[in-house]
This record gives C-alpha cells, sequence and structure tokens, in this order.
C-alpha cells in the first residue's frame, strides 16, 4: 500500500480557523496531528473552525474522529459552514463518528504512590488474607460435611473419578517421589556420615536416615510433590469448568459440584498420600543404605538389622499418620482454589498460584502443629 | 472485466479435514472487492472452518487461498503480516481477551501496529465501542461481565479497530435483538460505503441476507453449490437451497422483504 504522505496546514481566515488535511488521513498516518488537533479542540470556538475536505486522499474513521474533534461540541450542531471543498466519503464518516460516538473523557488512571496508598495496600491484603482464611475454613467444613452425607450413602461415591484421581495424581506421581525421596535419604546419610565421623560415631548414620526419612522426609516430601503436582492440576481442572460455567450447568442438572468434583479427589488423595509416602519412605532408606554401604562401609544386612533393632517402629506410624491428613489439606484446597476461579483467564492463573502456595504452607504448618503434638504425647 | 469485480479473495479447490472427516472437497469461493458476501450453510457444514482457513489459522489440505492473486500459503512472512494487518476478524464466541476490559481489547491492535498517543488511541477505542451501539459503561467493563450479545458488539469494535480493508465476521448477529441486528446490518453496509470496506459474513440471520448482502454463498455437500445475489437463490432449484429460503422462516423472511 503506497501511502501518500498525510499534512496538515492551519490557516486563519476570515475570522475563522481552516483546516486543511491533505493526504491519507488514516490511523496509520494520523499520529502526528493529535497534539495539534488537541489544541484547537481546547483553544478555538467550535463555531470558528472550519474543515476544509479538498485535499484528503483516503479517510477512515480514525481520521474522520480526529477531524471531528475541533467541531464535535459546536453550539449548533455540525452543519455545512463546518466545511469546505467536497471529498467522496469524508463528510458521511464525520457524520457518522459524531453521530454515534459518545464524548467520554479518558479515564485518568490514578497513579499516585505515597505512604497512605502503601498502608491501604497492606490493610487491604491483610483484609482480604483474613478473608480467604475464613472462606477456606468454610469449605473444609462444606466439604467434610459433604464427604460424611455421601458417606452415609456409600453408593453414591463416584468411582470412576476417584480411580482416575488415584491413577492420575498418585500413581503418576510415584517415579518421581520415589527419586526424590532416594536423593533426601542419600544426602541426610551423607551429612550424618560427615558430621558423625568426627566423633567417632558413624553407626549412628543409620538411626539419624531411619528416623528422618520414616518422621519426616517420606511424607513431606510426598506432601510438597502432590501439592506441587497435583493440587495446581485440580485447580486448573476446576477452574477452567468453572469459566465454562460448567459447573453452573453441573448444578442445573442437579448433580452436586461437590459431590462430583470435591469428594473424588479428597478420596483419592487420602487413600493414595499413605501408599506414596510409603514407597517414599522406601526409597528414602535406600539411598541412606547405598551411601553408608559405599562411604561408611556399612553392609546393607548390618544397616537393616540394626534399623530394626533402633529405629523405634513409632516412627513409621507417626510419618504414615500425617499422610491422610495433608492428602486431606491438599485436595480440598486445590478443589476450593477451582471453585473460586472467577471468569477471566488471570484469575485462573492467580488461583493455581495461590492453590499451590497455600497448600505447601499449610502442609508445614500442620506439620510443626504434628510436631508439637507428638512431643507432648512423648511418642 | 472491471476492477470492481476483480476477486480480492479467490479459494480454489480447497480441501479441508480434520483427521478424516473431510470438512470440504474441491471448494471454489470468489469475494470481490468491496462487496459484502454472506456465508450461509446447515449447522457444522464448515462455515466457521472455511472462514479460519481463509484468513490461514487453519492450513488446507489441498488447494489454495489468494489474495490479490497472490498465495496466501507462498506469501513470505513480512508480506503477510502487513496483509493481516488490514483485517479485522469477529470470531463465532467473540475471542476477547478475558483479562483486559473492553476498551483495552479494542486498543490492543492499535497498540500493536500504530504509534498514536495513548490517549487518542482511547478515544478512538471508546468511539468504535459506540459505533458497535455499545454503552458509554461498556469501555471498562471486562468481557465475563457483558452478556452474550455484548460480547459480539466488542468483538466488533476490535475487529474494527484498524478501520480494515476486509473485515472476517462469524454471525455477528446471533445473539443480538432484533434491533440490535439491524443497526449491525446499517453499520456494516455504512461502513463498506464509506470506507470501501470488503466484508464476509458468515450467517443465519436471513435479514442479514436480505438487507446487507451483495452476493449468497451456499455451503452444502463439502463446497459451494450456489453463489449468487439473494434474488436469483431464490429462484435455485438446489433442494437444500429451496428448503432453506422457502421453509416457513425463509418465507416470512422473503415475504416482509417483498412487503
Ligand atoms: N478443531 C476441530 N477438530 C475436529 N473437528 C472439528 C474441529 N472444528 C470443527 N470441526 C468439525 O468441522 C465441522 C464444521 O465445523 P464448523 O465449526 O465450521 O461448523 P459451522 O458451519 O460453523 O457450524 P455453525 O453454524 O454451528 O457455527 C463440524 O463437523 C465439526 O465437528
Ligand atoms: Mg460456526
Amino acid at each position: 500500500m503506497s501511502d501518500v504522505a498525510a499534512g496538515l496546514t492551519i490557516e486563519e481566515e476570515g475570522g475563522r480557523v481552516v483546516l486543511v488535511p491533505t493526504g491519507d488521513w488514516i490511523v496509520d498516518t494520523i499520529a502526528r496531528f493529535a497534539s495539534d488537533i488537541a489544541r484547537i479542540d481546547h483553544d478555538i470556538d467550535p463555531g470558528r473552525v472550519m474543515i476544509d475536505l479538498s485535499g484528503i486522499d483516503r479517510i477512515d474513521t480514525a481520521g474522520a474522529y480526529l477531524l471531528a474533534r475541533p467541531i464535535h461540541r459546536a453550539r449548533d450542531g455540525v452543519t455545512e459552514q463546518h466545511f469546505r471543498g467536497d471529498h467522496a466519503t469524508a463528510r458521511r464518516l464525520i457524520q457518522l463518528v459524531l453521530e454515534k460516538a459518545i464524548n467520554s473523557e479518558p479515564e485518568i488512571e490514578d497513579r499516585r504512590f505515597g505512604f497512605i496508598q502503601a498502608a491501604a495496600r497492606v490493610g487491604a491484603g491483610l483484609e482480604s488474607a483474613w478473608k480467604e482464611m475464613i472462606a477456606t475454613f468454610a469449605f473444609f467444613g462444606h466439604a467434610i460435611t459433604s464427604f460424611a452425607s455421601t458417606s452415609a450413602r456409600p453408593w453414591r461415591f463416584r468411582m470412576t473419578p476417584i480411580f482416575a484421581v488415584m491413577e492420575v495424581a498418585g500413581v503418576n506421581a510415584l517415579p518421581i517421589i520415589a527419586v526424590l525421596s532416594f536423593f533426601i535419604g542419600a544426602v541426610v546419610a551423607f551429612m550424618g556420615a560427615n558430621l558423625l565421623e568426627t566423633f567417632g560415631a558413624s553407626i549412628f548414620t543409620v538411626e539419624l536416615v531411619g528416623i528422618a526419612v520414616l518422621r519426616e522426609f517420606g511424607v513431606l516430601i510426598t506432601a510438597i510433590m502432590l501439592a506441587g503436582r497435583s493440587d495446581s492440576a485440580f485447580t486448573a481442572a476446576i477452574g477452567s469448568m468453572k469459566m465454562q460455567q460448567e459447573i453452573d450447568a453441573m448444578r442445573v442438572l442437579g448433580i452436586d459440584p461437590y459431590e462430583a468434583l470435591v469428594i473424588p479427589r479428597i478420596v483419592a488423595c487420602v487413600i493414595m498420600a499413605p501408599l506414596l509416602t510409603f514407597a517414599a519412605m522406601i526409597a528414602g532408606i535406600v539411598g541412606g543404605l547405598l551411601v553408608c554401604w559405599s562411604a561408611l562401609d556399612i553392609s546393607p544386612q548390618f544397616f537393616v538389622t540394626r534399623i530394626h533393632d533402633s529405629v523405634p517402629i513409632q516412627n513409621f506410624w507417626v510419618g504414615m499418620s500425617k499422610a491422610p491428613v495433608f492428602g486431606a489439606i491438599i485436595a480440598i484446597i486445590g478443589c476450593k482454589q477451582g471453585l473460586d476461579v472467577g471468569g477471566d483467564v488471570e484469575s485462573l492463573g492467580r488461583h493455581v498460584t495461590a492453590s499451590v502456595v497455600q497448600s505447601i504452607f499449610m502442609v508445614i504448618i500442620v506439620d510443626a502443629l504434628f510436631a508439637m503434638m507428638y512431643l507432648e504425647l512423648g511418642i | 472485466m472491471s476492477a470492481a469485480s476483480t476477486p480480492l479473495i479467490e479459494v480454489r479447490g480447497l480441501k479441508t479435514a480434520f483427521g478424516t472427516h473431510v470438512i470440504h472437497d474441491g471448494l471454489n469461493l470468489e469475494v470481490r472487492r468491496g462487496e459484502i458476501m454472506g456465508l450461509v450453510g446447515g449447522s457444522g457444514t464448515g462455515k466457521s472452518v472455511l472462514m479460519n482457513t481463509m484468513i490461514g489459522l487453519k492450513r488446507p489440505d489441498a488447494g489454495e487461498i489468494f489474495y490479490n492473486g497472490r498465495a496466501l500459503g507462498k506469501m513470505a512472512d513480512s508480506e503477510r503480516a502487513r496483509l493481516e494487518s488490514h483485517w479485522g476478524v469477529l470470531f463465532q464466541g467473540g475471542a476477547l481477551f478475558s483479562a483486559l476490559t473492553v476498551r483495552e481489547n479494542v486498543m490492543a491492535p492499535m497498540r500493536e501496529h500504530t504509534d498514536l498517543p495513548r490517549s487518542l488511541m482511547s478515544e478512538l477505542a471508546d468511539m468504535k465501542i459506540a459505533l458497535t451501539g455499545l454503552g458509554p459503561e461498556a469501555p471498562t467493563k471486562f468481557p465475563s461481565e457483558l452478556s452474550g450479545g455484548m460480547k459480539k458488539r466488542a468483538g466488533l469494535a476490535r475487529a474494527l479497530a484498524l478501520d480494515p480493508d476486509v473485515l472476517f465476521l462469524d454471525e455477528p448477529t446471533a445473539g443480538l435483538d432484533p434491533i440490535g441486528a439491524a443497526a449491525f446490518d446499517s453499520l456494516i453496509r455504512e461502513l463498506r460505503d464509506a470506507l470501501g470496506l470488503t466484508v464476509f459474513i458468515v450467517t443465519h440471520d436471513l435479514d442479514t441476507l436480505f438487507a446487507i448482502c451483495d452476493r449468497v454463498a451456499v455451503l452444502a455437500e463439502k463446497r459451494c453449490v450456489a453463489v449468487a445475489p439473494i434474488d436469483e437463490l431464490l429462484q435455485n432449484d438446489h433442494p437444500w437451497i429451496r428448503e432453506y429460503f422457502r421453509g416457513p422462516r425463509g418465507r416470512a423472511a422473503t415475504m416482509a422483504r417483498e412487503g
């Protein structure tokens, strides 16, 4: 497309201001004239403005809008006396733009920065965090009652989605969880070996690995992987259903979205978390075992016997007891965030992030509570 | 042939398929410069797919699309980009950016392709939004806060953002009230007359066909079985076309037109 250069000359003539646009007045070419036109619009009485159309080559609605601006406030409306010369379409376009366009002033963005604004943001943040917490607790309650009422009629449990989630969130996560746990076990053993060797007590590495992996790391690795891997998937899946009004459609069709979407995910996570934790424990201990073997010359047989003899079995049960709780927390937070998604993609992204962050946060807080509780109980 | 009737867009021997499901086979179509062409056809016959193929979103399995005689599939990226910047497209679902307000949606193509000052962009966006019949409260709304018909209008405003040379509209009047649909029709014609637009409209709206389309193409049996001004189509003997225009709804629209 060959662009004839656009031009604008402004002439004074018999007390009137004549705008003489020339060339192509189209969206690609008019940027330069915006400020001139704005000045005329601001300074000069619209009754005195006249537009000479004869020099225009091509014009589109953007060009027409710009030309119409100095005259659109004319008291007696836009009439013949505002125009001079002739053009095939310019008059018509200007008229079209004038008829339809709204005279809204462009919005001025509030871009003030200062102490008050900062304080206001902190306040708003705290308030929304507080509300979010209340809402999450309410959701917990709702999920639990809904779970209880489904349990009373166990045939209402939806088996297909439960097994589907168990596979996707559980079985498919097994390799990564096992590998991570293996390395954590190995790292713990290495650090223990290094440190304990200086006291000549390197044999206690076995206890260190056993207790650390059974009590904490097995279940924490599992929970964090579930949170990062499955929680985001739960939130994204439910959230995009929410965006497409699928959840509304379920309600209208008499399907309880809690029963269809939330409960299966909770059940699947509660079942899979202990199983995955068990696998993680095994992998972690194997990691520790291999390090002990290679770095400390502790034979596998000896390692296993020693774990049997000197690591109390409670440690295993402490670890396992936390797994279903973490599983439930993760599933509930993921579903809650999914159902909170609004109409736009931005909110989907925000809630996926929130879901992962909140569930990891909650897992660690609850883990600390468990630690205090077991400490008090002396287990 | 006069300049006005050389085809701007030419679809030649088009075949499209999803897997083994063939949608079009040996489809030919010409859209002339400055005309408003309507495309009709039953639901699922591939009107939206044809439009998407014409704008290059779907690659043809055979055949080629020509713009001004140049094959779309063989254009260099820069030529293609220049061409695309002169297109306005309204998708069937609106396809607004959900994270942006209506005004920002309309400004998006301007930001990308022009160097207009921000304030002027925002005024132009408001003007386009008003042109399509949305009220003064619309520009600051998000798409999720709009009704179905409002989304259509906002989508049209975005399609018009750069005053395109070619406008592709997929069912623009579906979901609009009759008054709004009539205003829509007259806006399209007004813009065509004033700007010399070429307009390609996929529609089920018989009133739109009668009111503004210069020619109507009928999609059936995987190809365009007829392309003609509406009056000629009314005489066509193809069974589907007969059914379409002489069924109860078609008759009502035809009669309304003939008074
Ligand atoms: N992404 C896709 N994958 C597979 N098949 C598709 C896809 N998109 C469309 N189709 C098929 O192509 C055919 C034509 O679809 P298209 O959306 O073009 O219909 P249409 O003519 O626009 O119908 P309507 O009037 O309802 O909008 C349909 O049979 C549809 O199933
Ligand atoms: Mg369609």
